[in-house]
């Protein structure tokens, strides 16, 4: 293959991608209750139901507590690793990283019945929209620390010692030098970790517990009845443009930092 | 003495740093896991656990045949969809890398992480519409004319399983090989040129080892979570799609049988670390000089 | 380490005094037992190839490092448990480390955040060290949009604002293009003289050194070989290692046969018997097997029509190598007798030609441009 074969691959392979996203405008305007061509006409009535809709309401609240939660938890968590790997070096270091690292490896299921036997049968304790927090940190985590990673990576050390010489303690030198540099960084994470918690289902499924179901617990939920289809592809109209929304800011903001910092931008999120 | 010091407040910081994320991951994830070890070996009783020492929920699965197909079945699909995933990757992080203007990567990086992040449940649930019986592809092409009668073979088995996964894990695989085509220093490949090699032998014989290693950190990333993913084989994968994840989420759910959930996890666990470290082993030789 | 009497440098009151410091990674020695003074208002440099301990010595003189042992002070004071912030040191780091997020302004004021003076106050010393360093009106500039010149002048406003007893330099102009080098090197050279600051600048190139240093100490793992102004440094090395790494030295084979109170005799290869006085051996003498070093320069190629030399002596050989460079020409030359060319450099006259290889020739030579060592 040359490079127009590649392109023309490449724009396929988009076009694949990126299907079943665009499908979810066309149906979600669609005055039809059966996902089917040919469309039949237009209509916002399945936008209009889903703000009658109390459960989805509800749920919408629970997954924007947790996800609000889970950004500035597992942000908080991510600075501290990541602040302690590019700056300090120690023994175990790199089994460490591994061990806060698997959940991005390991199947989300098998964490979700890890916490699930701890919380219920280990501690005893009643499953609610905390225990979902918990679980969506523990597999945000990594995330953050990628992200922030790069933001502190790029960071010259020596920046640090010319405040600290310049006068400055420890914290103040944090303060002004090292927080205005990764803060884009800092933002980049919490939109992402903000992201990843507001779609996980699976977690959420096993540990909210009864009446705190999350947005994609309630989403699966409404998969039974043929006749919501149409509503929830108007809701999943909403949160793709949400996410895009989202995302948009958050790679702004990591490609800011980098720059901020005078380092070479290095590819995406992951 | 005062070297001991110094090294120990390098060190001691570092460990301090990194203490609030180690020990949160150490109280929620290595000892719920290693509670799941330890439930594993359990008597079951309905939603609650008896605390008496038993092999019966291993002789079970290891030994009913139900188990060993689903098994199967969930390394097979998983390895399809590692495959598919894997192989319609590499030419687009081979674009990208060799083929986009520096100033553009970002750009398509982007553009192909966006769909990643987008509402993984609704995305699963599209493909449901577009590949059913009265789905968006059916009804499409009967409309212009194609097809008379729906077609059956697309959704609820293991074909409808591997294309949903194949699309939910595409930046995951393509994104560790990119990594890895970035850094391949160009002037080896104008070498392998510049010593007669064409240009298809120059790809098998210095771009393609150079890039193993990414493609070995793909086959990974992809395989491993998709062996216990439970909402694609729930939602297209009908009957003769149900995977692994199916059984835990009955264990615990259903039928409130906790020690065979975790005997079921920690057995699916196992094989898929050992898979993985003879994968690992097999290609060794890409990953020597990585770190 | 051997510090020799110069009596062309005066004593002057010391700012910084190092006692047997040391410093140790692990069980790898970076400083051994460090001691020496260094004095008020002289530009100091520290010399020596990569990895001989110059940053650590910097490091620990600005407090970034603890040191393993021994004992460092500034200005009289013990500066143990003294941390970076409360030392009257500022440094000019490798990197500049200039605050990205800052503008030119911010950055030189940086360290006047907790000094109680006005903001106009404020405002003019930081105005004046813009101008002090050739930035007048750059104030407002985003700092990550300087030139490598540029941010190089800003670390030193920098660090000058707080006036500190010592500025610290480590390599400040390696990152610096040749020509800018050179700018920077005579620019740094008269602002030192212009505010009075002790200096100590780290760099491994000798010749930056050579310029801009009133006292240079040459560094080889972990310790100080030599401690001496520049033009004793470069004629009376104390062993053949600092010769080696300060410009090119000449060695020959050399028998010691007496050692005198002033002078020390000698039958040198390729030379013959003579004797030299005793400030000629800057690293002692002992009877027995020794060589003797010379610079390129301190010998020349007599030519036809010279007048003979009458202070010099005068030995003959074969020119084996020419290396012409046009201001300069470099000659190897075999001395009858010896196994080794020398080598000699020649400026380049009117009217005189350039020897061809293979050519014989003499060669004046002074037993006072020869060293001895042990
Ligand atoms: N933090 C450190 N840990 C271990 N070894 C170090 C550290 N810093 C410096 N060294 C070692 O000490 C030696 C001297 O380093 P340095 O002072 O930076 O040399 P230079 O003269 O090139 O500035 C080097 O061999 C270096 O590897
Ligand atoms: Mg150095």
């Amino acid at each position: 293959m040359k490079g127009r074969g590649f392109r023309i691959y490449a724009i396929a392979y988009l076009v694949f991608l990126y299907a079943p996203i665009v499908l979810l405008p066309i149906f979600a305007f669609n005055n039809s209750t059966i996902i089917s061509f040919p469309l039949v006409g237009f209509t916002t009535k399945w936008f209009a139901a889903l703000s009658d809709d109390t459960s989805l309401l509800l749920a919408v609240r629970h997954s924007l507590i947790v996800a609000v939660s889970v950004s500035i938890l597992a942000t908080t968590f991510g600075v501290f690793a990541a602040r302690a790997t590019t700056r300090y070096d120690f023994p175990a270091k790199g089994g460490i990283m591994g061990l806060i690292m698997l959940p991005l490896v390991l199947p989300d299921i098998i964490i979700a019945v890890a916490l699930l036997g701890a919380f219920t049968n280990i501690l005893g304790v009643s499953l609610n929209l905390f225990t979902v927090i918990l679980g969506h940190t523990l597999i945000a985590t990594p995330f953050t620390i990628a992200i922030l990673n790069a933001a502190f990576q790029s960071l010259d050390r020596s920046l640090e010692e010319a405040a600290y010489d310049l006068g400055e303690t420890k914290f103040s030198t944090f303060r002004l030098i090292i927080l205005p540099l990764v803060a884009p960084g800092i933002i980049s994470s919490m939109l992402i970790a903000f992201t990843i918690s507001l779609d996980e289902y699976i977690i959420a499924a096993f540990l909210s517990g009864a009446g705190s179901a999350t947005l994609p617990v309630y989403i699966f939920s409404q998969f039974r009845f043929p006749q919501r289809v149409p509503i929830i592809m108007a809701l999943g109209t909403i949160l793709v443009c949400l996410s895009v929304l989202l995302l948009t800011v958050a790679e702004y903001f990591r490609r800011r930092g980098i720059a901020k910092a005078g380092g070479k931008d290095t590819g995406g999120f992951l | 003495m005062k070297q001991r010091k110094i090294l120990g407040s390098e060190a001691g910081n570092g460990y301090l740093m990194l203490s609030p994320t180690a020990i949160y991951s150490i109280a929620l994830m290595a000892a719920p896991l290693i509670a799941v070890l330890v439930f594993s070996f359990m008597t079951p009783g309905y939603l609650k656990i008896i605390w008496k020492f038993t092999l019966s929920n291993y002789t079970t699965v290891l030994g009913d045949p139900i188990y060993a197909a689903l098994m199967e079945r969930s390394l097979v699909m998983a390895a399809a969809v590692t495959a598919a995933t894997v192989l319609s990757a590499f030419p687009i992080a081979y674009f990208i890398s060799f083929h986009v203007s520096p100033e553009r990567k970002s750009l398509w990086l982007f553009l192909i992480t966006i769909p990643f992040w987008t509402s993984y449940l609704i995305r699963v649930f599209l493909w449901k519409v577009i590949l059913g019986y009265n789905g968006v592809i059916n009804s499409a092409f009967e409309a212009i004319g194609l097809i008379k009668q729906p077609m059956t073979f697309l959704l609820y088995n293991a074909n409808s399983v591997v294309i949903t996964l194949a699309h939910s894990y595409a930046p995951f695989a393509i994104l560790p090989i990119f990594v890895a085509l970035e850094k391949i220093d160009r002037s080896l490949l104008e070498a392998g040129q510049d010593l007669g090699e064409s240009q298809i032998m120059t790809f098998l014989r210095v771009t393609l080892p150079l890039a193993m290693s990414g493609v070995v950190a793909s086959v990974l990333i992809v395989f491993i979570p998709t062996v216990g993913d439970y909402v694609t084989p729930t939602l297209v994968g009908g009957s003769s799609g149900q995977m692994i994840a199916n059984i835990i989420q009955l264990q615990y759910f259903k039928l409130g049988n906790y020690p065979m959930g975790s005997a079921v996890s920690i057995t699916a666990m196992g094989i898929v670390t050992v898979l993985a470290l003879i994968f690992l082993f097999l290609n060794r030789r890409f990953l020597r000089g990585q770190k | 380490m051997t510090e020799s009497q110069d009596p062309a440098t005066r004593p002057a009151r010391p700012i910084i005094e190092l006692r047997d410091v040391e410093k140790y990674y692990g069980d790898y020695y970076a400083l051994r037992k460090i001691s020496t003074t260094i004095r008020q208002g002289e530009f100091f440099s520290l010399l020596g190839p990569s990895g001989c301990g110059k940053t650590t010595l910097l490091r620990c003189i600005a407090g970034f490092e603890e040191l393993s042992g021994g004992a460092l002070l500034i200005d009289g004071r013990d500066m143990n448990g003294v941390p970076a912030n409360n030392r009257p040191t500022n440094m000019v780091f490798q990197s500049y480390a200039i605050f990205p997020h800052l503008t030119v302004e911010e950055n030189v004021g940086f360290g006047l955040r907790r000094d109680p003076g006005t903001k106009a106050e404020k405002a003019a010393r930081v105005a004046e060290a813009l101008e002090m360093v050739g930035l007048k009106g750059y104030g407002k500039r985003a700092a990550h949009a300087l030139s490598g010149g540029q941010r190089q002048r800003v670390a030193l406003a920098r660090a000058l604002i707080l006036k500190p007893k010592v500025l610290l330099l480590d390599e400040p102009l390696s990152a610096l293009d040749k020509k800018m080098r050179e700018q920077m090197q005579s620019e740094l050279r008269k602002l030192q003289r212009q505010v009075g600051i002790t200096f100590i600048l780290v760099t491994h190139d000798q010749e930056e050194a050579l310029i801009m240093s009133d006292r240079i100490a040459v560094m080889f793992d972990g310790e100080i070989a030599q401690l001496d102004s520049p033009e004793r440094l470069y004629r009376r090395p104390v062993s053949r290692k600092v010769a080696e790494f300060i410009g090119i030295m000449n060695f020959l084979p050399a028998t010691v046969v007496e050692v005198g109170a002033e002078q020390v005799a000698l039958d040198v290869g390729g030379l013959g018997r003579l004797s030299i006085t005793a400030e000629q051996c800057p690293g002692g003498a002992r009877t027995g097997t020794a060589s003797v070093g010379f610079r390129p320069e301190t010998m020349t190629l007599l030519f036809e029509g010279d007048p003979e030399p009458t202070r010099a002596r005068v030995a003959e050989g074969k020119v084996t190598e020419v290396v012409y460079y046009g201001d300069m020409t470099y000659y190897e030359v075999l001395l009858d007798g010896v196994e080794k060319p020398i080598q000699i450099s020649m400026r380049n006259v009117v009217g005189r030609p350039v020897l061809q290889r293979g050519q014989r020739t003499r060669v004046a030579w002074d037993p006072a441009a020869l060293v001895l060592f042990g």
